[in-house]
């Protein structure tokens, strides 16, 4: 439907320095315009939170900038290169942690985060239990490291996949609403991690509706766009 | 960067290994999913043997038809659960966005998928040869052929799983999509079934079925990535 954007970009030139840069990328569910020509740029140490109200595009936003959806105009560029090209330099260089927690029920804490690394962290031997339970430790679940997971409640197994954040190293952390469902003290500790990560020269996105006292974080409003008649532009 | 570079090679074998055996320790803690094929074709060839009656000549001349059409029916049932609990929980996010070859990815995920279903099938094969009448000495053949066409019907009925995987309800549409594509696997596996039963040259047949499994193996994938990439986007 919009594609006139897509031929304007690979012109610019390729840094190593990371960054993420936004050139009037708009997004559409559905029929609905979500988010018009947004424009912003991250560079190594920075974060932002993207704020907005319910249905205001934030999601649809994070799920353009990890890779995740093709569904926008404009141009997304990491390191200079356009997303749409450079897909797995974008994939190795990022961790996006969505909605859905990418938990599997029917494991345990310790077996989904075993698949995950050999997925997204292959120079950590994922059978190496220690960085594993390590990892598990610091969101508070090594008791129940072989539980399964259906046994555990929904804090819990979002748990599980915030403990991707102390194996991590990716550049740049996508997280859609980490602190869902997580009580005031992890979300202290998590807080924590993400001014870490930062604070080694990383980037990171995130939404959430809690405050948050991170140093090196901008907030960006996601405002409603008003609803076009017709559709078509 | 922690040196990661030296271990991407080992890495892509690590990450297929892994998801192989994730895949399989899920079926095998669901416990239902893996019987529900072979179940579902013992009896609807158990219901074929009481409808055509007991006369062995008519049961065998259709035998090799209708063991084929029956375990293509019970591979396409099965098939909706392919994607559909990675789509639930997020798992298919995460798999997408990985940076290892998602050819790899599902190249496992499929033959997980294939163990639990097609595999069953194929094992069960000399008993229900039996109760449709095949000859003894074609009943190996049989289960050669099936070892082939499963691979193939799975690897088929991959693609449409993955278009349908976004769909609330994909069951039908699936059937729909996947069907027509089971065509040549249906004619050469009932023909190689036929030949061996009637002592004819086996190679001809032989060799389409292990070229569609190939072809298959080769290009499924590359159509399952797009279906896959496509179902992020509804």
């Amino acid at each position: 439907m919009s594609t006139e954007a897509s031929n304007h970009s690979t012109q610019t030139h390729i840094s190593d320095e990371p960054s993420l840069v936004l050139d009037s990328v708009s997004c559409e569910r559905g029929e609905r315009l979500l988010v018009q020509c947004l424009s912003m740029s991250l560079a190594a140490g920075q974060g932002v939170r993207i704020e907005g109200p319910n249905g205001s595009g934030k999601t649809t936003l994070l799920r353009v900038l990890a890779g995740l959806s093709q569904q926008y105009s404009g141009a997304v560029r990491w390191c200079g290169e356009d997303i749409r090209q450079a897909r797995s330099v974008l994939a190795a260089d990022t961790l996006y942690i969505g909605h859905l927690a990418g938990v599997k029920a029917l494991l345990t804490p310790l077996e989904n985060l075993a698949w995950w690394v050999s997925l997204h962290i292959p120079s950590l031997d994922p059978l190496s239990k220690e960085s594993l339970l390590n990892a598990l430790t610091q969101v508070s679940l090594q008791r129940f490291a072989n539980t399964p997971c259906h046994q555990l409640s929904a804090g819990q197994q979002r748990r599980i996949a915030l403990a991707r954040l102390y194996l991590s190293q990716h550049r740049l952390w996508i997280l859609d609403e980490p602190f869902t469902a997580i009580d005031t003290d992890g979300v202290a500790l998590l807080e924590q991690r993400i001014a870490e990560h930062l604070a080694q020269g990383n980037m990171a996105i995130i939404t959430t509706h809690q405050a948050m006292q991170i140093e090196g974080f901008s907030s960006y409003c996601l405002d409603k766009v008003e609803q076009k008649e017709g559709g078509d532009q | 960067m922690n040196g990661g570079k030296p271990n991407t090679d080992i890495g892509i074998f690590a990450a297929f290994n892994a998801l192989l055996l994730r895949d399989l320790r899920v079926y095998f803690r669901s416990r239902g999913t893996w019987l529900n094929p072979l179940v579902f074709v013992l009896m609807v060839i158990t219901l074929f043997t009481l409808g055509i009656g007991p006369d062995p000549s008519a049961l065998s001349t259709h035998a090799s038809g209708i063991i084929w059409v029956v375990a293509l029916l019970g591979i396409m049932l099965s098939l909706d659960a392919l994607f559909r609990a990675d789509f639930d929980d997020g798992s298919l996010e995460q798999l997408l966005l990985s940076p290892q070859p998602l050819y790899l990815a599902v190249l496992a995920k499929v033959l997980a998928h294939w163990v639990i279903t097609g595999l069953p099938i194929v094992l069960a094969s000399p008993l229900y040869s039996l109760m449709l009448g095949i000859p003894a000495n074609a009943i190996a053949f049989l289960a050669l052929g099936l070892l082939l066409g499963s691979g193939i019907l799975s690897f088929i009925g991959a693609i449409g799983a993955s278009l349908t995987v976004s769909l609330r309800s994909g069951g039908l549409l699936i059937a729909l999509l996947t069907l027509p594509l089971y065509v040549p696997v249906i004619i050469f596996g009932s023909q190689f079934v036929q030949s061996a039963i009637e002592g004819w040259p086996l190679m001809p047949t032989l060799s389409m079925l292990l070229g569609l499994l190939i072809g298959a193996i080769v290009l499924a994938p590359i159509a399952i990535i797009g279906g896959l990439r496509l179902s992020q986007d509804s």
